[in-house]
């Protein structure tokens, strides 16, 4: 628990020393929504969006972006890396378990997800009267499930993959295919029905977050599909993950 | 009372025996060194004893633990410096000491450690911006910021430079008079001459010698050789005659003289004896470099 801590503190001060980076990962999804935001026709109740603006549906695919970022692209690329490395095999011969630095990186990527997810739904109700979710229990199940289903694929891709190089030839891919049935590409409603079905059951589960932040209660096959990726995907990482 | 028995020591990976049939034990206090040549089964059989992997086949005992079941104990009383590991770019000398030293229940003090190895005006350098030779020397400070009762180097001093590398012989030594057990994995003949108290060569993953540097050496390779100038000429076979020498040759007005065992004593007596003076006379003994390449039939890499 003590090595735990100090290790997270440290990591958490090496993610603080790539500024850049960290400002891209946390502040992305809000930045894209200002600049949509400053468009007024997307800020005017528009009836394909159930009367809603452009804007409020938009938003939960701007959550995705960090979700993918992180999950499915640093996660993976930072424990590969820290596995091809040495640092992992390194910290098994000291009293404290590599595991430590696993967790430590699990808890920071949340942070990230969380600070980021945060400032969106901040800044849209601030600048642009996009409510709070409307059903914040189901919000919050929705996000946590989605959240869980991504980071247990990006540990898959991190145990499977055995160096940095292939973690990303996995994570690249994955990246893209999360981001576009989340409809951060193209607005969901632009895209083929069917498509748009497909993108319910990936993770992160962008419409059980739209239901949510609009006031239907998520729809239990949504979520429970995001808990059955996430369990599975973990238990596959936990299988397969070597720390050489 | 031997704190390292490794006993009939078996790995393979796959196919490949990495570590066939090694035995060895090593005693409190000693410097004990590992030579052979490349892919001999060096880094695997002392990964073995650091319980980082798993034997195929034979023992190992460490502290009378054993490296496997008793890991967590032993992690708190083995410092490990493996071959091949780095840290994360942005980490920072001190950072990394601090973090390490927070692991163990009796730490070094690690600003003292980063003064010993050398590395005081880089405390705050981030490990991306290390030298090779700096990264070496962290990595070795790594290693023994847990005040391990054994330390286990692997490759000591690959990367560093002269006076880097004689810098951390002196280190070892402190370290080892302070009462830590040593196991030294080396490329380095004048190293291994210099630090260790008994070596052990692998070849193809088995032992093929183990004994004091100058042990091996005498058996190894016993030849000696001594030239110089005679102020008066020399009958060969006054040389020739001793039971020490083994032949006799000149270039130019050079005397050169080989042979085994006491060849000095016995020269310079019977010269002595016809009032010879010997002017400009050297002694050649072999090293351990010659020992290995007796013992491997490989040059040692330098
Ligand atoms: N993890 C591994 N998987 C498969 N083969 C391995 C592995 N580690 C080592 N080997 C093989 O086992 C043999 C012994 O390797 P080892 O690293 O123990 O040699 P070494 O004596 O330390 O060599 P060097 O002087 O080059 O460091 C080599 O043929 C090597 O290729
Ligand atoms: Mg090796």
């Amino acid at each position: 628990m003590h090595a735990f801590r100090n290790i997270l503190r440290i990591e958490a001060r090496l993610y603080l020393r790539d500024l850049p980076t960290l400002l891209t990962t946390v502040g992305l999804p809000t930045l894209i929504l200002v600049v949509l935001g400053l468009v007024p026709a997307l800020r005017k109740p528009d009836p394909t969006f159930d009367g809603q603006t452009f804007v409020s549906y938009f938003a939960p695919s701007l959550l995705v972006v960090t979700l993918a970022m992180v999950g499915v692209n640093m996660l993976p690329s930072v424990l590969a890396t820290y596995r091809e490395r040495g640092v992992l095999r390194r910290l098994a011969t000291t009293p404290a378990h590599p595991a430590a630095l696993l967790a430590a990186q699990l808890v920071l990527a949340l942070a990230g997800i969380l600070a980021s997810a945060l400032l969106l739904i901040l800044v849209a109700r601030l600048a642009f009267g996009v409510p709070f979710p409307r059903h914040p229990l189901g919000f919050t199940l929705a996000f946590i499930l989605g959240t869980a289903a991504l980071l247990a694929l990006g540990l898959l891709v991190a145990a499977v993959a055995r160096t940095a190089k292939a973690a990303q030839a996995l994570a690249v891919p994955l990246f893209l295919v999360v981001m576009f049935f989340g409809g951060v590409y193209l607005p969901r409603f632009l895209l083929p029905d069917f498509v748009a079905r497909i993108g319910d059951y990936t993770p992160p589960g962008v419409q059980a977050l739209l239901d949510a932040w609009t006031g239907t209660p998520p729809q239990p096959l949504h979520l429970g599909i995001m808990a059955v990726i996430a369990v599975a995907a973990g238990a596959g990482a936990a299988k397969l993950f070597r720390w050489e | 009372m031997p704190v390292i028995e490794v006993t009939k020591l078996h790995k393979r990976y796959g196919d490949l025996v990495a570590v066939d049939d090694v035995s060895f034990a090593v005693e409190a206090g000693e410097i004990f060194g590992v030579l052979g040549p490349n892919g001999a089964g060096k880094t695997t059989t002392v990964e073995c004893v650091a319980g980082l992997r798993v034997p195929d086949g034979g023992g190992v005992s460490v502290l009378g633990l054993d490296p496997r079941r008793d890991a967590a104990q032993l992690r708190q009383r083995v410092g490990v410096q493996l071959q091949e590991s780095q840290l994360p770019d942005r980490l920072r000398v001190a950072e990394a000491l601090e973090l390490y030293a927070s692991f163990y229940r009796n730490p070094a003090d690690p600003a003292t450690l980063i003064d010993k190895l050398g590395l005081g005006d880089k405390r705050n350098t981030a490990y991306k911006l290390l030298s090779g030779g700096q990264k070496q020397r962290l990595s070795i400070a790594l290693a023994l910021v847990g005040n391990p009762e054994i330390a286990i180097l692997d490759e000591l001093t690959t990367g560093l430079d002269p006076q880097a590398r004689r810098d951390t012989w002196g280190l070892i030594e402190q370290v080892r008079d302070s009462g830590v057990t040593i196991v030294l994995v080396t490329h380095f003949m004048e190293e291994a001459e210099r630090l260790c108290d008994r070596v052990a060569v692998i070849d193809r993953g088995r032992v093929v010698a183990l004994d004091s540097p100058a042990g091996m050496v005498s058996t190894v390779a016993p030849q000696q050789r001594i030239r110089f100038r005679p102020s008066a000429p020399v009958d060969d076979r006054l040389l020739t005659d001793l039971p020490e020498v083994s032949a006799v040759q000149r270039t130019g007005s050079q005397v050169v003289v080989t042979g085994t065992g006491e060849l000095l004593h016995a020269v310079t007596s019977v010269l002595a004896r016809h009032q010879i003076v010997a002017a400009d006379l050297r002694l050649e003994q072999s090293t351990l470099d010659d020992a290995f390449v007796e013992l491997t039939g490989h040059r040692p890499a330098n």
